[in-house]
């Protein structure tokens, strides 16, 4: 089906046939604008978010799905996207009007309880694009508008309305190896994106665009310039293509008014290459959303040589050690620890970390800063290999953790027992092409594992693993968390959709899909009755480790790709 | 893609593009607007080709600049006219690798020169430049999803995601420069959502 013909079809379902922007307008115009109040305080019913609410906890309160009625799930309706890849957007919604982004940028709207299609956009992207990762986490809602950062690096709003394009605004070159994948951050009359690019040689970036006129509001660089404090953490010229790119939505403190990034690793990928701690990568850095200006940081680990993006941002919920309580960020990192720090005005203090998966890089953490010591045998340098767990897709890569305060536990999708070895080797900086530097890639598995996907829940305030649930296969599922006390989430390449009991991580429900799941699951409630929403769609980087695990055990999973939107509801007794 | 094929491309595009803006999108071309109408040209016959990337950028390439089975070398054609790369666009790339001329398929051989064959750079998976180098096997392999292609037989696939070969491009040899003997051979690029590979 074509765009006219989606479009005429979406009309034909809601009995119309007037202009298409006029009737799609009758058709949702209950839908209320989205104020900064209401992404503050997001009511029950609605997912106006990437992970619905500002502290990334991707937790909702509803509660009529409970682990007493969840096997009584079925599907109410499904849709085709028309897109192969990785799907790995959640489907927002707005008072029953559902937003849904696909790989290579389509955004389809569509009513949230009949499936039905009011409007869809498609950007033609350029046909020079080079794509490593084709995939989108997501839109923004924002006023009346609907807001999507897309693989050639513009800013898209549209009416959410009428998915007419209201502007598109250039952040950044394509043919310079820039792209963009996140959902943006919409808060304060801006929104924010940061990019994507980090294997070909940019320098990374959040921008701050005016949310009405698309106007640049700010730009604050990931890595600083010669001159600029911490600029000494780079040598020479190697701060402009040194990565430390920006692919997951940031969480925002309204009190503080701050939101807080997390960073990629520098390029290339070996340490030795450039020589130095490279700030800010493979960090938390918070910027203050009114200037862009940097109020913090902090660096997980110094002088990457591992792959190990920190690219989710951390968590904000309060935290309590010895007896107090204070505003925390909590991190599952890539390189496979579990990070407290405290969110300040001016500034991010660390308060310990632990390994959640197998990690054999840290030697020491400092005990009051937090910074590494490394074993040295297991850091890769130029010509010379090194072995690590986890591996460079990480314990946990970008998919979300969920936090919920009904059960006050944090909720980590990991891979474990699952190793990397590589080498460095020069390599030339060409504008737009792979800056990564390594040679003699390869995978292991630690000897005696039975498994590499887990689900952890993590009890923070007093460092323990409450649970796990251990999967044969990679796990690459984002995990939804609600108040009736049920996680959602799929990520394993048989397909399956599973349901488990926030407090004890049993399995009560899972149902195959059409294809693997890496999409950020979402619930929402119409009429009184709540659904829950999830994209299928296999590709990018969990369909690559799969192989690779596939290739080294000796067998084969055979993964359909194709997105299809699955909503489900408790089926009527 | 014969000639003819490269043209029909471009031409399925603008269609694309003005059913779009019938629908009230309004998307702006940002691809090279502003670049020399001749960097934008894809390689021509009787174009010699030139280095495309560092010290010996835009010179033209000596056939015995390559070693046998050595990693391939990036090049653009160059414009006779300005004497500059035609290298407005990535889709203009081609990868230049010489090999054992007793090693080459037939339609491979009649495309090379002297062992050398030449391919887009441009990978028809999702686009990316095929910059690696598999030595041992003697194939290109892209950096961005592993896909494999051998240059003694058509770029064919040998491995990874690519749904086809490589585009080819005919050589022949100018007073010892190696230079274009006709328009890109087969598909150029990947394909995006919307494209019928078929109806192209």
């Amino acid at each position: 089906m074509n765009v006219t013909n989606m479009i005429v079809a979406g009309l034909g379902m809601m009995g119309l046939i007037a202009a298409p922007a006029l009737l799609c307008a009758q058709d949702i115009g209950a839908m209320r604008a989205v104020t900064d109040e209401r992404l503050r305080n997001p009511e029950p019913e609605n997912w106006l978010m990437f992970r619905r609410e500002y502290s990334g906890s991707g937790y909702s309160p509803l509660e009529q799905i409970t682990p007493a009625n969840v096997s009584r799930l079925k599907p109410v309706w499904t849709m085709s996207t028309g897109v192969t890849e990785g799907h790995q957007s959640p489907p927002i919604v707005n008072d029953g009007i559902m937003y849904i982004t696909t790989p290579l940028n389509l955004v389809y709207a569509v009513n949230a309880a009949t499936g039905d299609v009011i409007w869809s956009h498609r950007r033609q992207l350029p046909f020079d694009l080079s794509l490593i990762h084709p995939t989108n986490r997501g839109i923004a809602l924002y006023g009346d508008k609907v807001y999507m950062a897309t693989l050639d690096s513009v800013l898209v709003a549209l009416d959410a309305r009428s998915g007419e394009v209201v502007w598109e605004k250039p952040v950044a070159d394509y043919r310079t190896g820039y792209y963009m994948t996140m959902a943006p951050l919409a808060a304060n009359g801006k929104i924010m994106v940061g990019v994507s690019g980090g294997e070909r040689g940019i320098r990374g970036f959040v921008t701050a665009l005016d949310a009405e006129t698309g106007e640049e509001a700010w730009k604050t660089y990931t890595i600083p310039s010669p001159g600029e404090p911490n600029s000494e953490s780079w040598p020479g010229d190697s701060w402009q293509t040194g990565g430390a790119p920006v692919w997951v939505t940031g969480t925002y403190d309204p009190e503080l008014n701050i939101s807080y990034w997390g960073t990629g690793n520098a390029g290339p990928w070996i340490g030795d290459a450039r020589p130095g701690d490279n700030l800010y990568a493979n960090s938390v850095i918070a910027l203050d959303v009114d200037t862009g200006a940097l109020k913090g940081y902090h660096q997980y680990h110094w002088n990457d040589s591992w792959d190990w993006d920190e690219v989710s941002p951390p968590i904000l919920m309060d935290v309590t050690r010895d007896g107090r309580t204070f505003p925390g960020l909590v991190h599952a990192g890539r390189n496979g620890y579990l990070w407290v720090l405290e969110r300040g005005a001016d500034s991010i203090r660390y308060v310990d970390a632990k390994p959640y998966v197998h990690q054999n890089v840290f030697a020491s953490l400092d005990p009051v800063t937090g910074r590494p010591t490394y074993n040295e045998d297991a850091k890769p340098g130029m010509d010379k290999p090194g072995s690590f767990c986890p591996s460079l897709s990480g314990g946990k890569n970008w998919t979300p953790a969920a936090f919920s305060p009904k059960t006050g536990l944090l909720y980590i999708p990991a891979n474990d027992n699952y190793c990397s070895t590589f080498a460095g080797t020069p390599v030339e900086y060409r504008p737009g092409q792979n800056f990564t530097g390594t040679k003699d890639s390869s995978a292991y598995i630690l000897d005696g594992a039975d498994h590499i996907g887990e689900l952890q829940a993590w009890n923070v305030n007093t460092g323990e693993k409450v649970w796990t649930q251990e999967f044969d296969l990679a796990n690459w599922g984002p995990v939804l968390a609600t108040g009736g006390g049920v996680l959602f989430s799929g990520g394993t390449a048989d397909r399956m959709f599973r349901a488990f009991d926030a407090t004890s991580g049993e399995i009560l429900w899972q149902q195959k899909l059409n294809s693997g799941i890496t999409g950020v699951p979402t619930t929402f409630e119409v009429d009184g009755r709540q659904y829950v929403a999830i994209q299928s769609g296999w590709g990018v980087d969990a369909m690559r480790m799969q192989a690779r695990l596939d290739e080294m055990q000796g067998r084969t999973n055979i993964v359909p790709q194709g997105g299809v939107v699955w909503v489900f509801a408790l089926d009527d007794e | 893609m014969s000639n003819n094929d490269n043209k029909r491309f471009e031409v399925k595009r603008r269609q694309v593009l003005g059913c779009m803006c019938a629908l009230g999108a309004g998307i702006p071309l940002i691809d090279a607007t502003a670049q020399d109408a001749t960097a934008m040209i894809p390689p021509q016959p009787g174009d010699l080709l030139g280095h495309a990337f560092g010290a010996k950028a835009g010179q033209a390439i000596g056939i015995d600049e390559l070693q046998t089975d050595a990693q391939q070398v990036f090049a653009f054609a160059i414009d006779p006219q300005s004497g500059n790369l035609r290298n407005g666009t990535r889709m203009n790339q081609v990868l230049l690798v010489r090999l054992d001329p007793a090693t080459l398929a037939a339609d491979t051989a009649a495309r090379s020169v002297n062992g050398v064959v030449a391919y887009s750079g441009v990978c028809s998976h999702t686009g990316c430049d095929v910059t690696d180098w598999n030595g041992t096997e003697k194939r290109f392999q892209c950096p961005c999803h592993e896909s494999q292609f051998d240059p003694r037989d058509g770029a064919r696939v040998v491995g990874g995601p690519a749904p086809w070969q490589l585009a080819a491009l005919p050589l022949t040899e100018v007073d010892g420069k190696l230079a274009v003997a006709g328009e890109f051979e087969g598909r150029l690029g990947f394909m995006q959502p919307g494209q019928n590979p078929f109806e192209i």
